[in-house]
């Protein structure tokens, strides 16, 4: 199955050396995608002097209550976040 | 492991929003940044990894625009475009010139 909008996602739980842009909050965490935010110019080739082909990014919304165990907030809240395609998942 | 930068949702001291100056020297760095970008002779993607490369030490004892120039002048070695000794002679060029405008009475 592929990535589209209304998928459930789980980020890629890793922790490669280099340069990315998914932080470590979000590694392993379940969310919904919400929408294209664009094929963007992949920041983990531009980080060496690279290109190579544009890469979807996707905007992903989180329950905070998956996010932070302690959460004291409405169980409503979400964030979302924009993360690439390589990093995410789909699971339903 | 935790990298450096990566410090979404650790705790965390108030943040303090009381605007401030620049320091003519950081202005500079923010303008040889862009011409740098602006010229494609690297990205801000580089500039980034380059400034997360740092290390915990430096990262942590460096202000926000020391970490740039710092970044700069790894990148410029790293593609090339000065050598280590070019950059030690203008440093030190740089440091006489400092140290001559401040006996100025």
């Amino acid at each position: 199955m592929s990535v589209t909008v209304g998928t459930t996602v789980r980020v890629l739980q890793m922790d490669p050396p280099g340069h990315h842009r998914t932080p470590r909050f979000v590694r392993g965490k379940e969310g919904v995608v919400v929408g294209l935010a664009g094929r963007m110019p992949d920041a983990e080739r531009l980080a060496y002097g690279g290109r190579g082909p544009d890469q979807p990014v996707w905007r992903v919304r989180f329950r905070q209550t998956t996010l932070w165990p302690d959460y004291v907030g409405d169980p409503r809240d979400t964030v979302v976040l924009d993360l690439y395609e390589h990093w995410l998942e789909p699971r339903r | 492991m935790q990298r450096i930068h990566d410090v979404g949702g650790l705790p965390a001291g108030p943040v303090d929003r009381s605007p401030h100056d620049y320091a003519p020297w950081e202005k500079k760095v923010d303008a040889i940044m862009r011409l740098m970008i602006g010229a494609d002779l690297f990205t801000l993607d580089e500039m980034r990894r380059t400034i997360e490369e740092l290390g915990p030490g430096a990262y942590e004892e460096l202000s926000y625009y020391q970490r740039w120039i710092q970044a700069a002048a790894n990148l410029a070695l790293e593609k090339g475009l000065v050598t280590p000794s070019e950059l030690g002679r203008a440093i030190e060029a740089a440091k006489a010139r400092h140290a001559e405008a401040a006996a100025c009475p």
